[in-house]
């Protein structure tokens, strides 16, 4: 018996190209770049929060949360509120802009 | 180096962008009044006369390269020196220099001391911005943002603090040195609503490239509420779009509840002025009175923080507090990084209070 070799996903995240777009405006223009590093924005790259250069999508969301897109999109809108104790503040994004958000930061591990 | 920025207009892009960023970095040939646009016609009448010479001359050249023998004769000749060489240029140049003049004659036109009147001093690397009545009295304090009235020259008193800066709003006007010890008079004039990016154009030191400001043209009687006092940047935090009217606040800040869980019962006038704050930022109806830096009495209703550089929001904010040295090297402000995230959170909230 053979069993196939099926090559691991690059991700495990389905990756919606349309919305890794629009992600990847709303982090320059919300600001999330006054306290993170992201990949492809040179300036700013605030460093008093921790760099998402290298966010590569597996591991608990922001330590601690289960890490699914849901998680991750309730974290960068409202993290006060998803996980008591952090430091990060709500941010002014709607839902739909906090998933493409997520979409962009779980697509960084494929840059 | 800039972050991607959408350039379709504020009034149809509200809903999806932050159009705080709207016009940055500014474009410098799409004139929005009538003295950006004699220099944007200047630039390009001089652009085509330039092409066409240059023209000229690389057909001259090819002529003298591999042009037939009896051409380059005659283009060797004294015959051709004469014209081409002294008369062209001669009745070019005065004809460009009598057009350019009259063109441009009313960027001197004279003040006639009726224009509303704003007095920007520049410093290392921010804005003061200083809104006069008829008398010269101060109406008005705010920093790195200029409201203006459409459709009147608003003549503005430019200072300089400390080093030579040069202002900038390409959209409106030329370029003006900002000169320590002196006032230069600068007319511009906006003929649509909009928001419009300002530079520094003078290289002034570490953090030049990132001392920006946002110049905001409203319909006179929006200008006119908004200079009295009218809460502009207070109330719903959703932007109320009326056709032909620049919204007021269309960033949209998260709310106090939002901020509830980090700043408990923090009080932050307090930890504001422990940290010293208040040594160089002035809060109007408030003990914070320093001004070596922006004044912050209108920060809630600014479009930008920093200098026209970041989005105003708490998220900004805080980051800003906490880290600006990170966010922009060399600045005057210290990163603040001494605080609790809970005290730089409360902080913040109090700094976003409508005054």
């Amino acid at each position: 018996m053979t069993t196939a070799c099926k090559q691991p996903p690059q991700t495990r995240h389905d990756l919606d190209e349309a919305a890794i777009e629009r992600g990847s405006r709303l982090v320059a223009e919300a600001g999330c770049t006054a306290c993170h590093a992201f990949p492809g924005i040179g300036w700013p790259r605030g460093l008093a929060g921790p760099s998402l250069l290298t966010f590569d999508g597996r591991g608990p969301i922001a330590g601690t949360l289960p890490n699914t897109p849901a998680n991750l999109a309730a974290f960068v809108r409202n993290a006060p509120a998803t996980k008591p104790g952090s430091p990060m503040p709500a941010m002014p994004l709607s839902r739909s802009e906090a998933r493409d958000v997520a979409a962009y930061l779980y697509g960084i591990a494929d840059d | 180096m800039w972050p991607p920025i959408s350039m379709e207009s504020p009034m149809t892009d509200a809903s999806t962008v932050f159009d705080a960023w709207w016009g940055w970095p500014p474009p410098v040939l799409d004139p929005a009044g009538p003295y950006a646009e004699s220099v944007t016609v200047l630039a390009w009448a001089l652009f085509a006369m330039g092409a066409i010479v240059t023209a000229i001359v690389a057909a001259a050249l090819f002529v003298a390269v591999a042009g037939p023998p009896r051409w380059k004769a005659r283009l060797g000749g004294e015959h051709t020196v004469w014209i081409m060489g002294i008369a062209f240029p001669a009745v070019v140049l005065t004809g460009l220099l009598v057009w350019g003049l009259s063109l441009t004659a009313s960027l001197t036109d004279p003040i006639t001391g009726r224009e509303p009147r704003i007095r920007v001093t520049a410093h290392m690397w921010w804005w003061d911005i200083e809104y006069l009545d008829a008398a010269g009295r101060v109406v008005r304090r705010d920093a790195n943002e200029l409201h203006l009235p459409v459709g009147q020259p608003v003549v503005l008193e430019l200072k300089s603090a400390d080093v030579i800066h040069s202002f900038w709003v390409p959209n409106l006007s030329g370029k003006e040195d900002m000169i320590p010890g002196r006032t230069n008079l600068l007319k511009v004039q906006a003929d649509r609503p909009g928001r419009f990016g300002g530079i520094c154009a003078e290289y002034c030191g570490g953090p030049h490239a990132l001392m920006g400001f946002v110049a905001v043209a409203h319909p006179v009687a929006e200008f006119e509420r908004w200079l009295s006092g009218t809460k502009v940047g207070a109330g719903p935090a959703v932007a109320q779009d009326v056709p032909g009217t620049v919204p007021a606040v269309t960033r949209r800040t998260p709310t106090a509840v939002d901020a509830a869980p980090q700043v408990g019962a923090r009080d932050g006038q307090a930890l504001f002025l422990a940290n010293g704050c208040a040594a160089c930022h002035r809060i109007a109806g408030t003990p914070a009175n320093g001004l070596s830096g922006p004044d912050l009495t209108h920060l809630a209703g600014r479009l930008t923080l920093s200098g026209g550089i970041l989005p105003n929001n708490r998220g900004t904010l805080q980051g800003w507090i906490a880290d600006a040295q990170s966010i922009k090297p060399g600045n005057r402000m210290p990163s603040y990084d001494n605080l609790s995230a809970e005290d730089v959170a409360a902080i913040a909230l109090w700094l976003e209070t409508p005054r």
